[in-house]
């Protein structure tokens, strides 16, 4: 557990970057520290690992004061991930992996052991590691920072916009990747955003600062949405907090059968509007329109893909989102990757219709986990 | 053997000195250079005296230099000494900013990143930043390494053995061979620092061409 005691940092006096901030990550956890520009979220994270030292205040990490541990011994037990990844461009993506290990003492071969295992497990195998950070897309450069942050397996892991140099859907894969592994590691780790987007999807709780430093809000991010604090959290966590918020609601939702065509094959005596086409693997590809495809077969070309896909299990959000976005008006769900049938918007409006009010203690519907910690 | 009335004996001797008279102080005011440019960059207020100081160095006249020099060293005025002193003096005066520049060249994201992994500033200059610096401050040794060369032909002037001693010559004969072939053999020497120097620096930036490539 990470804990900030009245932690304040004053650059010039009277005017404080972080005020009297105190916050438990709790061990295990995401916690993601969220705000606009100038509200010390990065000072604050910056503290924890003492890149920056606080004005006033202390910082405990599982009980012990970090101002008593030398600083860069202190560093070498905290992963750190910086926007733009901070590669060495130097050093092969291999030997950047073993930087730390390498620091704490480890052997060559330990260390290029550990490097190899944790590049696999963020998706960036074998070739990888030859190459200078200058070969890679920044996505991969991220990936290859992530992998360095967790090489010498640290309790601690601190994210400084980790993702907000990378393009809309590397961001996606980096997000996915993160609460995967954090998952599987068990990794407290505490994020720096400043979108809300971000957090929200991320943390299992989320600490809202205002400009100055000062907290405004902290819980979980379900309850972030339903009960903002005060005006200031209420705007800051955005005008589409009604939509955003069913991505924490799950319940059943009736699935209608259907009746795809195959890629690569004639659509036969079929002349519905729109039809569902899959792979052999009866995985949806996209929707065809008869009159388009003819007499031959269903080819690529003719794929219409306006439509999301939804996990049949998956939050209200991304349910009601296929059935809005298919051409079809027909959301196309699936269970593992594989089509499960397909769900109608008026069928998910009523179930939302039917669900506890975000005006309640909880906005959980009543299939869902408990109120804390529910990840989209 | 001669070439245009010169022994070439004598070239080769006379060039080996001046290898030595320039190159030497070459290696010094590098490792003068880089502490130098480090606290430069490091204290920024120390920035503007440094670099102008260091700057200033370079407009004390070679010869008054040579001359000054044996005074305040209390060396022989023919003591090679003098010229090594001399030459490192304005190594540092070019290589101050360029040193100060190729370490302030390295990204900050890399050099937070760096301590952020548990680099104490130490290491975290030989680890990180001075190889980072290679490039910058290679591209300023090229230009201390052909300067050096040509300035301590001066030296011939007060005496001291090297290749400026064929233009004194030369000069005193009203021959043009010496001078023509002093001449060359400078600009042969200047070469050669210079393709050492490119040499070195492609086994230190691996990267580089990787990424180029």
């Amino acid at each position: 557990m990470i804990r900030l005691e009245g932690v304040s940092k004053e650059y010039a006096a009277g005017r404080p970057a972080v005020d009297n901030l105190t916050l438990e990550a709790a061990t295990g956890e995401i916690t993601v520290l969220v705000g606009p520009s100038g509200c010390g979220k990065t000072t604050s994270l910056r503290m924890i690992n003492r890149m920056i030292e606080p004005t006033s205040g202390r910082i405990l990490i599982d009980g012990r004061d970090t101002a008593r541990v030398p600083a860069a011994t202190l560093r070498r037990d905290i992963g750190y991930v910086i926007q733009h990844a901070g590669l060495f461009p130097h050093r092969t993506v291999l030997h950047n992996v073993m930087t730390v290990p390498r620091l704490n003492g480890w052997g060559r071969a330990r260390a290029e052991a550990r490097a190899r295992e944790v590049l696999e497990m963020v998706g960036l195998p074998g070739d990888f590691g030859r190459r200078y950070p200058g070969q890679l897309s920044g996505g991969q450069q991220q990936r290859v920072g992530v992998a360095r942050a967790l090489a010498s397996d640290p309790s601690v892991i601190l994210m400084d916009e980790p993702f907000s140099a990378v393009d809309p859907v590397a961001r996606e894969g980096l997000q996915d990747d993160i609460l995967r592994l954090q998952a599987e590691l068990g990794t407290t780790i505490v994020l720096v955003t400043h979108d809300i987007d971000e957090a929200i999807k991320l943390g299992h709780r989320v600490a809202v600062l205002r400009q100055g430093g000062v907290l405004a809000q902290f819980s979980s991010p379900a309850d972030l949405l339903a009960h903002p604090a005060d005006d200031f959290v209420a705007d800051f966590v955005g005008r589409d907090r009604g939509y955003r918020a069913l991505s924490f609601q799950h319940a059943d939702v009736p699935v209608h059968p259907e009746e795809p065509v195959r890629l690569g094959q004639p659509l036969g005596r079929r002349s519905e509007e729109w039809l569902l086409a899959v792979d052999d693997g009866s995985r949806p590809q996209g929707w065809v329109v008869p009159a388009e495809v003819g007499e031959g077969p269903v080819r690529v070309e003719h794929l219409h893909r306006a439509g999301t896909v939804a996990p049949v299990d998956g939050a209200l959000r991304a349910l009601l989102d296929a059935a809005l976005s298919s051409p079809s008006g027909r959301g196309v769900v699936v269970r593992d990757g594989v089509l499960a049938g397909t769900v109608r918007a008026q069928e998910v409006l009523s179930v939302i219709q039917q669900a506890p009010r975000p005006d309640g203690a909880s906005i959980q519907g009543p299939e869902s986990a408990s109120a804390t910690g529910q990840r989209p | 053997m001669t070439l245009l009335g010169t022994d070439l004996g004598e070239v080769a001797e006379f060039a080996a000195q001046h290898a030595y008279l320039a190159g030497v102080p070459l290696v010094l005011g590098l490792l003068i250079s880089l502490p130098l440019g480090w606290l430069a960059l490091r204290r920024r207020w120390l920035y503007p005296p440094v670099i102008a100081g260091t700057g200033l160095l370079y407009t004390i006249p070679s010869l008054a230099l040579f001359v000054l020099l044996p005074g305040i060293l209390g060396t022989q005025i023919l003591d090679p000494v003098n010229v090594v002193v001399a030459m490192t003096l304005y190594t540092i005066a070019l290589l101050t900013r360029t040193v100060a520049d190729g370490l302030g060249s390295v990204p900050d994201h890399v050099r937070q990143a760096a301590t952020a992994m548990g680099y104490g500033p130490v290491r975290r200059f030989f680890a990180v930043e001075l190889p980072l610096a290679v490039p910058v401050v290679s591209a300023g040794l090229r230009v201390a390494a052909v300067s050096n060369v040509s300035i301590v032909s001066v030296a011939a002037l007060i005496g001291v053995s090297q290749l400026g001693l064929l233009f004194t010559d030369g000069f005193s004969r009203s021959a043009m061979g010496p001078i023509v072939v002093g001449v060359l053999a400078c600009v042969l020497l200047a070469v050669l620092f210079d393709l050492l120097i490119l040499a070195v620096t492609r086994v230190l930036t691996p990267w580089l061409r990787a990424v180029r490539a």
